[in-house]
């Protein structure tokens, strides 16, 4: 075998390597060039995540504007503190709200955003107010339940306070 | 003193594990000269090539080459003692994933920065005296047993080296490519000062053109001296070995532990 | 009676000091050959021969296996997603499978078995036929010169072939999923693109594939290198690193996988 034939060979190897990885990478992973510097944070607390995870997407009308970074309980408040990545054109005012919501009935979770009307924006690093938990499935039920046989459900919308 | 001896065993002794090979042998070789060694199918010929290119330490004793000990060499002597070495193979030794060419190539390519122009013409050069030309293109699959031989000879003179073992370079040859190698070893001893040791079984070729010969019988030297010395010892040894005779003190078999009838089962005693 | 016992435990102690003296020897191999390792590097078309003969000659068989894993994927993973009724997320499934487990292990499995043995084969040979001896004695280390090349030519292909193996995975689940099952093209991409992660999963999978390619070919060219040189040897030492390969592939899986994920 030509030393030279042998070359061509694993060059054509090693580029249809990369172009695999860059396929995966790209096409794959959705690799989109999300440094820190082309994301901020945005700050929202919860009453329950339910089975929210980090790198959960962020929605706004259904499109991904960004995801899950970490997950905290704030230890004043017993809340869970959940710190969104959005993408810098992305931008939200001040009454937006945050809704963590199921794709599909049993399907993963994610944060819904929803904009409001107000005309001033939200900076990086302040928190979203206006925020509404997950729905938790056992509690949907036993809410059901308990409406269903009269008893008392004033409390049970705050039932996971 | 010991500088015009290029080669010197000083009581060497070597074993494979329990089973001694070399015992208590002492020699010399003069710079510049061509000795053989000749004895049995296994007494331990390729193995005192191997102690003098240091792939093997003796168990006692030392070998010294130009005044060296080559068991104490570190990691660099040893390369350096190697580099000025050449050494033919009993079986060749061909890289069987290089062509011919390259094969010969190979020394001149890892020790040398030549053009590859050079190199082209080197290895056309050293093809031709083993009287190969033409065949660098060919894989060592596609050589008969001789041509192999004859391109591994070529390739350890690639490097022109000041010191040569040929370990058996006349098996498998014709009797004329046998001349033409027997030959062209002489010269390269008379023309570049090559010292070189030759271990064959040809006594009466190799007699020839040797300065000196060691007769090997059981890890010792039982008989040694010039070709005429041989020619006319008196010693039953150099008889034997030279006529091929079945009976003498040299044994053709090996020394079986247990009798040729107690293999056969005849006798039936030592079961086990 | 006591020798009953006593020789089992005997043997048992014996193979550990065995096993731990051969993981010394191995460790001192993997030590000469990153010392020896300029020259293969520095001439390089030295690793590129060696590339062309483990890594571009394993490429068919990895490309094709690859399609059909993940055509198989496609099949049973639909199966399984669409009783609950989530068969939407056949590609996320696919994908992950792929890059995470299946790609790394069963391309390093298919390369120990296809270049791996060859190596070993190889180097066993030119071992038996003093092509080793002939080297050293020309001043020519042959870690450096024949196993070198070859260690880094398996580190090289090694993971260009896992992602080889992934994307021909992916296709094949694409195929079953899209075009014989009719699943929509793009829930079947976005579910994907949604559920992978490039560093957690892409990157982390290459990682893997990587971690194999070094042990597979450490093995490999072990094996020649310590092989009997007799024809038994040579065959003895083949079987050895396809099967010490499978089993070292599978347990640095488990160690990588509790580690990664
Ligand atoms: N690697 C080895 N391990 C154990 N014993 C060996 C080994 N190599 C050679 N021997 C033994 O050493 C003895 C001498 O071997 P050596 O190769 O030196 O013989 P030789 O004189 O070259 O024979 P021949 O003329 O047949 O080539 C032999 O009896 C052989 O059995
Ligand atoms: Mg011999």
């Amino acid at each position: 075998m030509k030393r030279s034939t042998i070359d061509l060979w694993v060059g054509l190897f090693v580029a249809i390597g990369i172009a695999a990885v860059v396929f995966l990478s790209l096409k794959v992973a959705n690799l989109t060039p999300q440094s820190a510097d082309q994301t901020y944070t945005l700050y929202a607390d919860f009453d329950n995540i339910g089975g929210l995870k980090v790198k959960a997407p962020i929605k706004e009308a259904g499109v991904v504007v960004g995801r899950v970074a970490a997950i905290q309980l704030d230890t004043k408040t017993y809340r869970a503190r959940v710190t969104l990545n959005l993408e810098k054109q992305y931008t939200f005012s001040r009454d937006a709200s945050a809704e963590i919501l199921t794709a599909g009935l049993l399907g993963e979770q994610y944060i819904g955003l929803l904009q409001g009307g107000d005309p001033d924006e939200l900076k990086p690093g302040e928190h979203i107010t206006l925020t509404s938990s997950a729905l938790v499935l056992e509690q949907l039920i036993g809410k059901f339940m308990t409406s269903f046989t009269g008893g008392n459900n004033k409390n049970s919308a705050s039932a996971a306070q | 003193m010991s500088s015009d001896h290029f080669i010197e065993f000083r009581n060497v002794s070597f074993a494979y594990g329990e089973r001694p090979i070399l015992k208590n042998i002492s020699l010399t070789i003069p710079r510049g000269k061509l000795v053989a060694i000749m004895g049995g199918s296994g007494s331990g010929k390729t193995t005192m090539l191997r102690l003098i290119a240091g792939q093997i330490p003796p168990s006692a004793g030392q070998v010294l080459v130009d005044g060296r000990d080559v068991a104490a060499m570190n990691h660099a002597e040893l390369f350096e003692h190697r580099r000025r070495m050449g050494m033919l193979f009993q079986f060749g030794a061909l890289f069987t994933d290089l062509s011919v060419g390259d094969n010969v190539a190979f020394p001149i390519r890892e020790h040398t920065r030549l053009p590859e122009s050079m190199i082209h013409d080197l290895v056309i050069m050293k093809l031709a005296a083993v009287g190969l030309r033409g065949t660098q293109a060919l894989m060592p699959a596609e050589l008969s047993g001789g041509m192999a031989r004859r391109v591994a000879l070529a390739r350890a003179i690639a490097l022109d080296p000041q010191l040569m073992l040929y370990d058996e370079p006349f098996t498998g040859l014709d009797p004329i490519s046998l001349g033409v190698i027997a030959h062209l070893i002489k010269k390269l001893n008379d023309a570049l000062g090559t010292t070189s040791i030759m271990v064959t079984h040809d006594v009466h070729k190799s007699l020839d053109i040797v300065d000196y010969v060691y007769f090997v019988s059981n890890g010792e030297i039982v008989a040694d001296g010039t070709p005429e010395d041989i020619r006319s010892s008196p010693s039953p040894w150099v008889h034997q070995f030279m006529w091929g005779e079945a009976d003498g003190p040299v044994h053709f078999a090996y020394p079986a532990s247990t009798s040729l009838q107690q293999d056969l089962g005849l006798k039936g005693s030592q079961h086990d | 009676m006591t020798e009953l016992l006593l020789s089992p435990l005997r043997r048992l102690g014996h193979s550990t000091i065995n096993a731990i003296w051969r993981l010394g020897f191995i460790t001192r191999f993997l030590l000469a050959i990153l010392r020896y390792s300029g020259q293969s590097l520095l001439r390089f078309n030295l690793t590129i021969r060696e590339i062309y003969f483990a890594g571009v000659m394993s490429v068919i068989i990895v490309v094709v296996s690859g399609l059909f894993v993940g055509m198989v994927l496609g099949l049973q993973g639909y199966n399984t997603l669409s009783r609950f009724g989530s068969a939407d997320a056949l590609g996320a499934l696919v994908a992950l499978s792929l890059l995470r487990e299946l790609g790394p292990v069963l391309a390093a499995l298919l390369f120990s078995s296809r270049a791996g043995s060859a190596m070993t084969a190889e180097i066993g040979l030119m071992k038996a036929t003093e092509q080793l001896d002939a080297m050293s004695v020309m001043a020519v280390n042959p870690i450096a010169r024949v196993v070198a090349p070859r260690f880094w030519a398996g580190v090289i292909s090694m993971p260009i072939l896992a992602a080889m193996f992934n994307v021909m995975g992916i296709f094949g689940g694409y195929l079953i999923g899209v075009v014989m099952i009719g699943l929509d093209s793009g829930t079947f991409w976005s579910q994907m693109q949604n559920n992978v992660d490039l560093h957690y999963d892409v990157i982390n999978g290459l990682i893997k594939s990587l971690c194999f390619g070094i042990v597979v070919t450490l093995i490999a060219v072990f094996e020649g290198y310590d092989a009997t040189p007799t024809a038994a040897g040579v065959s003895a030492a083949t079987t050895r690193t396809v099967v010490t390969s499978a089993l070292v592939i599978l347990a640095v899986d488990f160690v990588l996988t509790a580690f990664m994920f």
